[in-house]
């Protein structure tokens, strides 16, 4: 399997052995150029998946979805970003500017911060600390300051209830979707993202195989704790486009909207992407043992697999939003906090007690 | 309803009713990926398979007899059960010279399309058959005085699509079309 290791290496020794750079500025240099990959990336993903999601839920609800722009409408998503980029920002009275104009990228900046820790393929794992899950957990969370000060420094109360509500749904299911990974961790015995993705590279080794039933109970949980935590699907409380006027981003117009919208849609991609890390074994192929077949998964490059998982969860989790029917604000929590905590925790203690018996698949 | 439901009785429930949830959208997903959307495209299809119910509302127009002749008698019902003042009728008192009886002849019937709210309390004022609406929908113009109208002087023919007063195309759930004009 290509090392993208390989790569950094030789663009490292590039800098520092032929060009005779010191240090500071050869990591400086790699840094902006990574910086620059990481929100191109980030970027054009976001464009993807507006599309995607469009034409997926336009296919589910038997509808057609954009096709006037462009060939079968590929150029829509250009034509919005367009649209919202010549849009003037606009300041509600009395509403208070430096929270207003910080709100947006707090979100964005959470968002980026988590979608850096997605590991790409082999070797191209962006930040990869030893503490990297919980890393990971805490740098997603920044998005719920940016939510609640968006509501609260509009100066207007519906955004503040809206914010109020999305922060009440987020910080609850945050819960869950950290013991979620915390049973992926207990079962992998690290914390590091590259760990995680090498622990689950042998044959049967994704941990959805390795840990059986804890292991897919805390997908499952994952799955709908991340599609809330994303504010999206059928925990979309937050912003109903129609009814609720889109709650705690009334007041933004042009791109402090669109970061809104930006960083919602790649919370979708993350949510996908680290479920597709952390239990569909990343980047890592499918290898069943068979010699000539794990020979022949081995040569698709690892970042096809991982895009590979991440695209089908995200098909899965806008299958779950365009199916059901939007929840009401104490049905979601007590879903949060009647079911699927409990369940996580038990499950927890049933991963531990699996791991400690040996009983999970080698 | 659901709260005599047990902890674990709801959750049951609540599994098998998303899995049905989740199994209709899948078969919408795949049955028909190619055929059978509900949404039409509109400006492609409308010589096509375009349909407009007969019923709907588009236009008021003036209903004639055979030889082309209107039934209009101004008797102004229509235009005081109209509540938006949308049509204003002008007439003047005529002797007919064969019978020497005093008789109202139509002046201009004018009928602001502009103004109208399609409640069709005209048309059931009316105790002539006089006017009634058709499904002519396509009154766009860029200019509101080109939507007054005046009924008496034009012989409405039928729009500027085929067979639009019968409906146009037959009425088929989810067969949209893109053939140009």
């Amino acid at each position: 399997m290509f090392d993208f290791s390989q790569v950094t290496t030789w663009f490292h020794d590039l800098l520092t052995l032929t060009c005779g750079l010191g240090d500071f500025w050869a990591i400086l240099i790699e840094c902006v150029l990574v910086g620059a990959a990481v929100l191109g990336a980030y970027s054009v993903i976001a464009m993807i998946l507006i599309f995607m999601e469009r034409k997926v839920c336009a296919y589910f609800q038997c509808r057609i979805g954009p096709v006037r722009v462009g060939p079968w409408g590929l150029l829509q998503v250009v034509a919005d970003v367009l649209k919202m980029l010549i849009k003037e920002i606009f300041f509600v009275d009395k509403a208070d500017k430096l929270l207003y104009i910080v709100a947006p990228f707090l979100v964005i900046f959470g968002s980026v911060g988590a979608f850096c820790f997605l590991p790409w393929n082999r070797g191209a794992q962006i930040l990869d600390f030893n503490v990297g899950v919980f890393l990971l957990t805490a740098i997603s969370s920044i998005g719920v300051v940016g939510i609640f000060l968006a509501g609260w420094s509009s100066n207007n109360k519906y955004s503040v209830v809206s914010a109020m509500r999305s922060a009440v749904q987020m910080i609850s299911y945050e819960m869950s979707l950290c013991l979620c990974l915390i049973t992926a961790v207990i079962l992998t015995g690290t914390m590091q993202v590259s760990g995680i993705v090498e622990a689950q590279s042998g044959p049967w080794g994704w941990l959805i195989v390795q840990g059986h039933v804890p292991a897919l109970i805390a997908f499952v949980v994952f799955l709908i704790a991340g599609n809330a935590e994303a504010n999206r699907g059928p925990f979309d409380m937050a912003e109903a486009e129609s009814e609720l006027t889109a709650g705690h981003h009334t007041e933004y117009s042009g791109m402090g909207f669109g970061f809104f919208y930006l960083a919602e849609f790649l919370n979708l991609f993350i949510i996908a992407g680290i479920a597709a890390t952390v239990f569909l074994g990343g980047w890592a192929p499918i290898q069943i043992g068979v010699e000539a077949f794990d020979e022949v998964m081995q040569y698709i490059p690892g970042i096809v697999w991982f895009m590979g998982k991440a695209f089908l969860l995200v098909w899965l989790l806008m299958w779950i939003k365009w199916t059901f029917p939007r929840l009401r604000i104490d049905q979601i929590l007590k879903l949060e906090w009647k079911y699927l905590m409990p369940m996580a925790l038990v499950n927890l203690v049933l991963m531990t007690v699996i791991v400690a018996l040996g009983l999970y698949i080698k | 309803m659901e709260n005599n439901k047990s902890y674990f009785g709801e959750l049951g429930r609540g599994i098998k009713t998303l899995a049905t949830g989740m199994k209709v959208t899948i078969g919408e997903y795949f049955k028909d990926y190619w055929t059978n959307k509900s949404t039409e495209q509109y400006p492609e299809n409308r010589k096509t398979t375009l349909h407009v119910a007969k019923r709907h509302r588009g236009r008021l127009v003036f209903k004639r007899n055979e030889d082309g002749a209107y039934r209009c008698t101004a008797c102004t019902l229509c235009e005081k059960a109209c509540p938006n003042g949308t049509i204003k009728i002008t007439a003047h008192m005529a002797e007919d010279p064969e019978t020497g009886k005093k008789k109202k002849v139509l002046d201009d019937y004018q009928y602001d399309l502009g103004d109208c709210m399609f409640c069709q309390l005209c048309t059931n004022a009316c105790n002539f058959d006089a006017i009634g609406f058709t499904n002519d929908f396509e009154n766009a113009t860029f200019d509101r005085d080109a939507l007054v109208l005046h009924l008496d002087k034009e012989v409405y023919q039928g729009g500027s699509l085929p067979n639009i007063q019968d409906g146009g195309a037959e009425w088929q759930v989810g067969k949209f079309n893109t053939k140009k004009k």
